[in-house]
């Protein structure tokens, strides 16, 4: 079983996350970039698949020269080998755009099964596994808590807020999971050492056979017009207790509709 | 970049404080009050490839060096675990080498695959109550008769102990001296050995310690680890990284402290200000952080050096004090610090206090450390 998964490396969720003012988009450059958290799920349960069924699993990235972090991350966890998609052109490019070109890295891949995690901390879209299927004319299974893969089929129990569905799909097909759905493994001292000699190709626009005019900020389908920063927190409300402080905290909890 | 913060060594860090802060962190005050670790948690410690770095993939390890060891000991007490927590965790690091380094497959077989996978738990036993750091003088001793030998004797201090399913014992098969000294494995349940209630302790509370008691144990032969009469030798060649795990141990606990007291003298504010704005407190954190650096700065070099194939017996020795006397100065100055609340169990440099009292003792005291520096210089 030949397994992809998608990778994006993404600004620490932890630390201050900016946009840049020259363009509007994400400032990369001076984020402590990390492997976006919920992608590291999805790693993790193709690990699982790969080590029930055997066959590779290749990480696809698409992201500037710094994204080799979140490649090696990947690898070090136990990935067989990497893909990794830069080309300065991409710079800027909305989601539409950039499911085009990891559909067309996928094209040049020998896939059964397609995962991602089902946003990223960035943009949190949830987006991609819709985009990238319906260039590929593959089915989606989305938001999975559970997944099983049996007689040419995925299964997953997709998660909902009361409880899930059962759906399932033939392959390939591309499966995006949420963080129920296992408990991501650390990368050990021997998937550190062992992640330096993986395979890790590097493909440009032009590999892909993608014209630099089908990307970038320029093209982009969306584009960020404006944004201003968080407001700063105001006083907050005292409550002064004179015997029915109670009472006017049940009022202010009330008043936000918090109860 | 140096060669301790490689990215190998960098991500290595990164799944070490995961591991310590997922797996460590919320359970220490439990296991500290318990008086021990759990073998659980030497399985997930495996499982996460950590237990195993340092030995080779031939004796059920995971390859890498003594480098890659410290990182891990560093990592996991700077991510808020503790000296004793390493020491109990890893014992195996001062019980297994000579047993790996002797190679005999059966042992191997026996003892380091299921110990390196978390499941078995090995100590060392060299200290005798009448003895210290004097291994050359040890009086344990082991008659041959026949197919076995026959251990009669008394071993204090033995870390790990009261959990330990195999015990590295430095026994006296020979004449006096260092020339009559051997290494055995003996293996609870055998007649005649046992281990006394846990040894109630200042501090490396979530550490086991006991005292072993050989009373005619019967010991086959295929249990002497490494060749008769060359035990002292074994013994010795582990010095140096017994001595520097120390030393490695001591400053990443003065910069655990270190951390904690920046934090802490920001946020607490006194007579309506920080403790950060007084100007006694900022030359105090200032001499922490100058004599936590310098220890790491040098230890490390003497490691690099080591590793490189020196001789550097004696800077091992320079290395350790100087590592214990910055760690002895930062706690106790962040113990200061922290005021009422730095003699409170709650408060974790209150346990890096009590803890670090030890390094300065284990592995060779303060004074022998000297002893051998004098001695050195002199020769």
């Amino acid at each position: 079983m030949n397994i992809v998964v998608l990778v994006k490396q993404v600004p620490d969720s932890g630390s201050e996350r900016k946009l840049d003012p020259a363009d509007n988009t994400v400032a990369r450059a001076s984020a402590d970039n990390v492997i976006n958290e919920m992608d590291e799920y999805a790693i993790e349960e193709a690990l699982l698949v790969r080590d029930r069924e055997g066959g590779e699993v290749t990480v696809l990235t698409v992201g500037p020269d710094s994204a080799t972090d979140a490649i090696r991350k990947a690898l070090s966890m136990g990935a067989d080998k990497a893909v990794h998609v830069v080309d300065d052109a991409i710079h800027g490019s909305c989601a539409v755009q950039t499911s085009g070109v990891i559909a067309a890295a996928l094209q040049q891949l020998e896939y059964d099964l397609v995962l991602c995690g089902a946003e990223a901390t960035d943009a949190q879209l949830s987006v991609m596994p819709a985009l990238v299927a319906e260039r590929l004319n593959i089915p989606q299974l989305s938001g999975a808590r559970k997944l099983t893969v049996e007689g040419g089929m995925a299964k997953i129990e997709r998660q909902t807020d009361g409880g899930y569905w059962a759906v399932e799909a033939p392959l390939p097909a591309i499966v995006s999971t949420w963080d129920t759905i296992n408990e991501p493994r650390y990368p050990s001292f021997k998937g550190i050492m062992a992640a330096k000699k993986k395979p890790v190709e590097t493909k440009t626009l032009a590999d892909l056979g993608l014209d630099a005019g089908s990307v970038g900020l320029a093209n982009a389908t969306s584009k960020v017009l404006d944004f201003a920063g968080r407001p700063p927190k105001g006083e907050g409300v005292k409550v002064v207790d004179e015997g029915d402080g109670a009472q006017k905290f049940v009022d202010f909890l009330a008043s936000q509709k918090i109860v | 970049m140096s060669t301790w913060d490689t990215d190998e060594r960098t991500a290595l860090r990164a799944s070490v404080r995961r591991f310590a802060e997922a797996e460590i962190v919320p359970n220490l005050g439990a296991w500290e009050a318990a008086g021990a670790l759990p073998l659980e948690l030497h399985r997930k410690a495996a499982r996460a490839g950590l237990l195993g770095v340092g030995f080779p993939e031939s004796a059920g390890g995971q390859g890498g060096t003594p480098i890659d060891t410290w990182v891990i000991a560093e990592e996991l007490i700077q991510a808020g675990g503790s000296s004793g927590l390493v020491a109990a965790l890893f014992t195996h690091g001062i019980g297994l080498p000579h047993l790996i380094e002797a190679g005999d497959p059966a042992l191997i077989e026996k003892v380091a695959k299921p110990v390196l996978a978390g499941e078995r738990i090995v100590s060392l036993a060299v200290t005798e109550p009448d003895g210290g750091s004097d291994v050359a003088g040890l009086t344990t001793r082991a008659v041959r008769d026949g197919d076995e030998y026959v251990v009669t004797g008394a071993k204090l201090y033995i870390t790990s102990a009261t959990r330990a399913d195999f015990f590295t014992v430095a026994v006296r098969t020979g004449g006096d001296g260092a020339g009559g000294i051997s290494l055995l494995l003996l293996e609870r349940g055998m007649p005649g050995l046992t281990v006394s209630a846990p040894l109630q302790k200042m501090g490396w509370l979530c550490s086991d310690t006991a005292e072993l008691t050989s009373d005619g144990v019967r010991v086959p032969v295929g249990n002497l680890i490494g060749t008769e009469n060359e035990g002292f030798y074994a013994i010795m060649g582990q010095f140096a990284a017994e001595r520097l795990s120390l030393a490695v141990q001591a400053y990443a606990t003065a910069q655990r402290c270190l951390d904690l007291t920046l934090a802490w003298v920001r946020e607490r504010k006194t007579f309506g200000r920080p403790l950060s704005s007084r100007q006694v407190v900022q030359h105090r954190v200032a001499e922490m952080a100058r004599q936590t650096d310098v220890a790491r700065t040098y230890t490390r070099a003497v490691i690099d050096d080591w590793q490189a194939g020196e001789d550097v017996f004696r800077q091992v020795a320079m290395a350790k004090n100087t590592a214990v006397a910055a760690c002895d100065f930062v706690v106790d100055n962040a113990v200061q610090l922290f005021g009422g609340m730095g003699y409170m169990r709650e408060t974790e440099v209150e346990r890096h206090y009590r803890d670090s009292r030890i390094l300065g003792i284990g592995g060779g005291t303060n004074e022998i450390m000297t002893e051998i520096v004098a001695k050195l210089l002199l020769a």
